[in-house]
């Protein structure tokens, strides 16, 4: 079931490692090539991904504090080997998997996907991961199962924001089967080729590219297939401000701050805004929610 | 001699203008750091300089209210400074208004739009207004020409201010966050230790009346 969705983008889009270890000293000794790169269309352009200093050191991962750099201080505390994960509720092979076990037989793909936070900003992320149909048909989704609620794992003597309760942890997040079931929903394990770093959810961490980065929950510990609409963390926090689906909408401003815009980490002090798409950019999505009011459905 | 009379000693060697310097320079650095994507400033600095800015100008708000109950409380005696504590507070908060609407929103009609529909936005704003009054009287002249009394008055809007500051800072975070709920509580212990002595000093003069 692996590649059902390809990118426009390709290997060779993938920025080198050499490049990606420090982009800007690259592009200081390449500034003749900038008109070039403007040639290149605008497309191309914004989906240049971010740097791995950028993706590693800009989180946001409250079990280890609330600052943007607390993760990458603190996350180094995560143990994440060994890692089980405990698939539960209507699956016809329940149990504690060990994460090989899980992920055997299945194929880890490229993806590299726009990520646009609550908060209005976002990066471009070259993911390594599977796609969760492929893990969810490996267990065997019974029928009548409508959800897949998912859970980070607490190790509270290791994660100082779980002993401040910033909120109420366990985190978790859920996704409506039909979400959960699309190709572009993917658990990813790498960035850059590279295992992903305890401060991006190591060893194993969701990824939905068409809803705010908050929806795609980290080092996760349990799945669960259920009937009912699970809880989710930030929806117990605020419902008001983060509703179940989270879909990323410039047209549904969160009551705090406008989503009509974000800016793209990296840009440095002068970096200016662009334009939030609907879907986050990816319009494939928009049949899932067919006949549903999203300024309502948030 | 005791410890506050060793630091009021150190301190009268220092003028109160070294307020203004040390601020400058503090705030020069930080945009530099930004401008460099240093340190803290790595990654995103426009959101980070905000903050940054924000944060400085609250602290030295609470500073500005701190030293009246630090001289009661410890004897070590700040007066001097507060005036230039007090602008500098209102320089560090334009500062965090500059980035927001230049660096940040990017747009006049947007500011605008965020002004009026946030709430921690407007809080915000109207905290920096009254701070406007403040600082434009807070010299001698003003002082003379205002009254003793009436200018003291005016001044309580500090409080007001340094609340509004507060409750701005309160909104804006996500989830239950600490340091917030810090400034929160340092700046209600200090007006109603203040709001005491004022009900104290009404009440002695009534019955000196």
């Amino acid at each position: 079931m692996a590649y059902r969705w390809t990118n426009t983008l390709t290997q060779a889009d993938i920025t080198p490692k050499a490049a990606y270890l420090n982009r800007r000293q690259i592009l200081a000794g390449t500034v003749g090539l900038g008109a070039i790169g403007l040639a290149g269309g605008a497309q191309a352009q914004e989906l240049e991904p971010n740097t791995l200093e950028e993706i590693t050191s800009y989180n946001n991962f409250y079990e280890f504090g609330t600052g943007k750099e607390d993760p990458a201080r603190n996350a180094h505390q995560l143990v994440t080997s060994p890692w089980s994960i405990k698939v539960a509720g209507m699956v016809d092979n329940p149990g504690d998997y060990a994460l090989a076990d899980l992920l055997d037989g299945l194929t880890v793909e490229d993806r590299i996907y726009r990520f646009r936070c609550v908060e209005a900003w976002s990066m471009v992320i070259p993911w390594n991961g599977i796609e969760l149909a492929d893990i969810l048909n490996k267990v065997g989704v019974q029928s009548g199962a409508k959800y897949v609620a998912f859970e980070t794992v607490v190790q509270p003597d290791n994660m100082i924001g779980v002993q401040r309760r910033v909120l109420d942890f366990p985190y978790v997040e859920g996704l409506r089967l039909d979400e959960a079931m699309h190709p572009l929903t993917i658990m990813a394990t790498g960035i850059y080729g590279e295992p992903i770093s305890n401060q991006n959810g190591a060893p194993i961490r969701l990824v939905v590219p068409w809803k705010y980065g908050f929806k795609s929950i980290k080092s996760i510990v349990g799945i669960t297939l259920t009937d009912e609409e699970p809880p989710t963390s930030w929806n117990k926090a605020n419902a008001r401000e983060y509703g179940f689906y989270s879909n990323v909408n410039p047209n549904v401003d969160h009551p705090r701050w406008s989503q009509a815009s974000e800016r793209k980490i990296g840009g440095g002090l002068f970096a200016s805004r662009q334009e939030t798409l609907m879907f986050n950019g990816y319009p494939e999505v928009a049949s899932l929610y067919e006949g549903q009011d999203l300024s309502v459905d948030i | 001699m005791t410890p506050s009379q060793s630091i009021n000693g150190a301190l009268r060697k220092v003028p109160a203008w070294t307020v203004y310097i040390v601020g400058a320079v503090y705030a020069v650095w930080q945009f530099w750091r930004a401008l460099n994507q240093i340190g803290p400033y790595l990654v995103e600095p426009i959101n980070v300089l905000e903050r940054a800015y924000g944060e400085v100008g609250l602290q030295l708000m609470v500073l500005g209210l701190l030293v009246t109950p630090l001289r009661k409380w410890t004897g070590v005696n700040l007066l001097k400074f507060r005036r230039a504590i007090g602008v500098t507070a209102f320089f560090f908060v334009l500062a965090h208004f500059l980035v927001f609407a230049i660096l940040d929103v990017q747009s006049l009609g947007r500011v605008w739009t965020e002004i009026v529909k946030r709430p921690y936005v407007t809080v915000g704003m109207v905290s920096f207004m009254m701070m406007i009054p403040l600082v434009v009287t807070s010299n001698n002249l003003s002082v003379r020409k205002i009254g003793t009394a009436a200018w003291r008055k005016l001044h309580k809007l500090t409080y007001l201010a340094a609340i509004l500051g507060v409750v701005h800072y309160l909104w804006l975070v996500k989830g239950f966050q600490i340091e917030p709920i810090v400034y929160a509580v340092v700046v209600a212990v200090l007006l109603l230790a203040r709001v005491r002595k004022w009900k104290q000093v009404a009440t002695d003069a009534r019955g000196a009346a």
